[in-house]
């Protein structure tokens, strides 16, 4: 057991750090204030590279291992959580089902485009009454011909509107409940498609958050994506691996928002000295530190499984996201307390990151699913 | 075209110089490529690109082990091969030592143009690229910001007072990079993906041609020290009608600027 970067890894990492702070950094707060989604970084992140990065060369991606990618989310994460989740989607709900679930005709061709960020991919599995129930799904899709024809909406769809291509699941057979679930690939621009509400959101306001509305779209048969009856496995195995990069934005922001606090402390005085001086300052950021290199030690754990494509990334991969979003807001919420009146403007980062952080508790499964996944587990002999 | 760019690894410019036992205290500090060197890097880049097939970037350092580093960098951003000096000898080893073993280590390459920092940041003596056009008989044209060629000649632009100066110089050439020149990229993931297949050739003194002997520093340091800490400001509470008397009183009396 190894606890090291790579030499690569090493280098990747000072090289998204670099590129989040000089290029990510500047109007951050002006993003989060208009909730606007900056294209121009995701083009900026494709050129470098960051998108594609768990996917075979032969598919267009760099054929690098989980903790890579996992690094790579949390470096952006930590200057722009927004940004991390963008990618994060991207690769892991969309890419990610596609490389997993898709025959060798659907890789060829919608995994390349992906993996280099010449297009960018979303995931549609949530609806108003199907959340981690996807029994609830009501959009519903019907075989005529060579086609199917898909009918409903999805809302709270990351990436939504910006996206060139989407994963999305509808229903076929209600009577057989999940087992009736499908999954599609979509393309944007396909007649019927369209985008409804754009949600406005409490933090990760930078992010494009869309409901995707479907009035007989047609699907060719040849984007059916695992089989038919098969969809609600391939939403479950897909959250599998999306829960590392949300699991890896949130010691993102952990890391982030400890690191302002650390900084601010050592700058603010009272009583004649930095706070940094007295113990309670200390012990908050002492348990600061070691939650968060917690965190990121089982979000590497889950990634050494989920770069075998090993089945026990469900249960490591729940875990790292439970314990990584919960570290998010422990940690962004002292770091708002160790900037005091401060902390609560938006005149410092640490209210932003405490309102980033807790979208990282419920999307892609809540930490309460996380646990029913993680019990399932411990208790399935 | 055959580009060579120098490079030094120095310490990150946040980083925090600590002294201990007469001398800058290395540890635990980040070390980078000397910024001056990225834009020397970046042209070269610009460069080869320009010319398109055939043109190739050698990078060359002299350092300890660690400056492997700083190379692979170079190479992930796009540089061909590199060239490591390093050599126990050339520890504590002066400008004109370094600037010996790096001539001495370009013997054997061929080279159109050579690129370099205008100076590095740590110790800011401006002088080694300068010493190895002269070891090499070469012209050099210091703190250029703009360049251009025909393959022949270079054109570049240096800022001088109140203006700029316009040079012309026949290749081969030794060109050191003023900030302004360019805007360094940034490797991306597949140069350092590639980055650890490209060629790092590693060279002691011996395999350049010179013993020990031959670069021994001309100079020794004697002491390193700290600026001294600025004292901290006087700051005169209250309003400004009552503390403005006090403050003519302080700049006259005691700062006796007035």
């Amino acid at each position: 057991m190894d606890f090291q970067y790579t030499d690569e890894q090493l280098m990747i990492k000072d090289m998204v750090r670099k590129f989040a702070e000089e290029q990510v950094a500047p109007g951050i707060e002006e993003r989060d204030e208009k909730e606007e989604f900056p294209v121009d970084l995701w083009n900026a992140c494709a050129e470098l590279g960051l998108v594609g990065i768990t996917f075979p060369e032969e598919y267009g991606g760099l054929g690098q291992d989980y903790v890579t990618y996992s690094l790579v989310v949390e470096e952006l994460s930590r200057v722009d959580p927004s940004l991390g989740v963008t990618v994060s989607a991207h690769a892991s709900l969309c890419a990610n089902p596609i490389y997993m679930f898709g025959t060798d005709e659907q890789k060829k061709k919608f995994l390349p485009p992906l993996a280099t960020g010449q297009k960018m991919g979303a995931f549609g599995l949530t609806e108003a009454m199907a959340g981690s129930d996807a029994s609830g799904t009501r959009t519903t899709a019907v075989k005529e011909g060579n086609e199917y024809v898909i009918n409903g909406s999805k809302v709270f769809i990351t990436n939504g509107y910006y996206a060139d291509t989407y994963v999305i699941t509808a229903q076929m057979d209600k009577e057989k409940g999940n087992k009736g679930i499908a999954a599609f690939i979509l393309e944007k621009d396909t007649p019927g498609f369209t985008f409804g509400k754009k949600e406005k959101k409490m933090g990760i306001r930078s992010s494009a958050t869309y409901e995707l509305v479907f009035e007989n779209v047609r699907i060719p048969e040849e984007n059916l994506l695992g089989g038919e009856g098969n969809g609600f496995k391939v939403a479950l195995q897909t959250l599998d691996y999306g829960r590392i990069g949300i699991a890896s934005q949130a010691v993102g922001i952990a890391q982030g928002a400890y690191e302002a606090a650390l900084k601010y402390s050592k700058e603010r005085e009272q009583f004649g000295q930095p706070i940094s001086n007295f113990q309670i300052t200390q012990f908050k950021l002492a348990d600061m530190a070691m939650q968060i290199e917690a965190a990121r030690l089982l979000v590497y754990e889950a990634c050494s499984y989920a770069s075998k494509y090993d089945r026990a990334t469900n249960y490591y991969a729940a875990m790292a996201k439970v314990f990584a979003s919960e570290t998010a807001n422990k940690v962004a919420t002292q770091a708002v307390q160790i900037f005091g009146g401060y902390g609560y403007t938006r005149e410092y980062p640490a209210e932003r990151f405490m309102r980033d952080a807790k979208i990282t508790e419920i999307y892609e499964g809540t930490s309460e699913v996380q646990r029913m996944v993680i019990a399932a587990n411990i208790l399935k002999d | 075209m055959n580009i060579v760019v120098l490079l030094k690894q120095t310490f990150d410019t946040e980083a925090k110089i600590v002294i201990s036992g007469g001398k800058v205290d290395p540890t635990g500090v980040t070390l980078v490529i000397n910024p001056y060197d990225e834009f020397a890097i970046e042209e070269a880049l610009t460069l080869k690109e320009a010319q398109g097939e055939g043109s190739e970037i050698t990078v060359v350092t002299a350092g300890g082990d660690v400056a492997e580093q700083a190379l692979r960098t170079a190479l992930a951003m796009g540089c061909d091969k590199s060239i490591l000096v390093s050599d126990e000898a050339l520890d504590g080893a002066d400008e004109w030592a370094a600037a010996e073993a790096v001539a001495a280590a370009l013997k054997d390459v061929e080279y159109d143009i050579i690129f370099a920092g205008r100076i590095a940041v740590d110790d800011a003596s401006g002088q080694v690229a300068v010493r190895v056009a002269e070891a090499l008989g070469i012209p050099s044209v210091s703190s250029i910001l703009k360049f251009e060629t025909d393959g022949t000649v270079a054109t570049v632009t240096r800022e001088i007072d109140g203006g700029n100066e316009i040079i012309e110089v026949p290749l081969p050439a030794m060109l050191t990079a003023q900030k302004g020149l360019n805007e360094p990229r940034l490797p991306n993931m597949m140069g350092i993906m590639k980055a650890k297949s490209k060629p790092l050739e590693k060279k002691d003194l011996a395999a350049v041609g010179k013993a020990a002997g031959d670069v021994a520093a001309k100079f020794v340091i004697d002491s390193v020290s700290l600026p001294t800490p600025r004292e901290a400001g006087t700051i005169l509470k209250g309003e400004a009608a009552e503390t403005a008397p006090e403050l003519v009183r302080l700049l006259h009396e005691e700062a006796k600027v007035i």
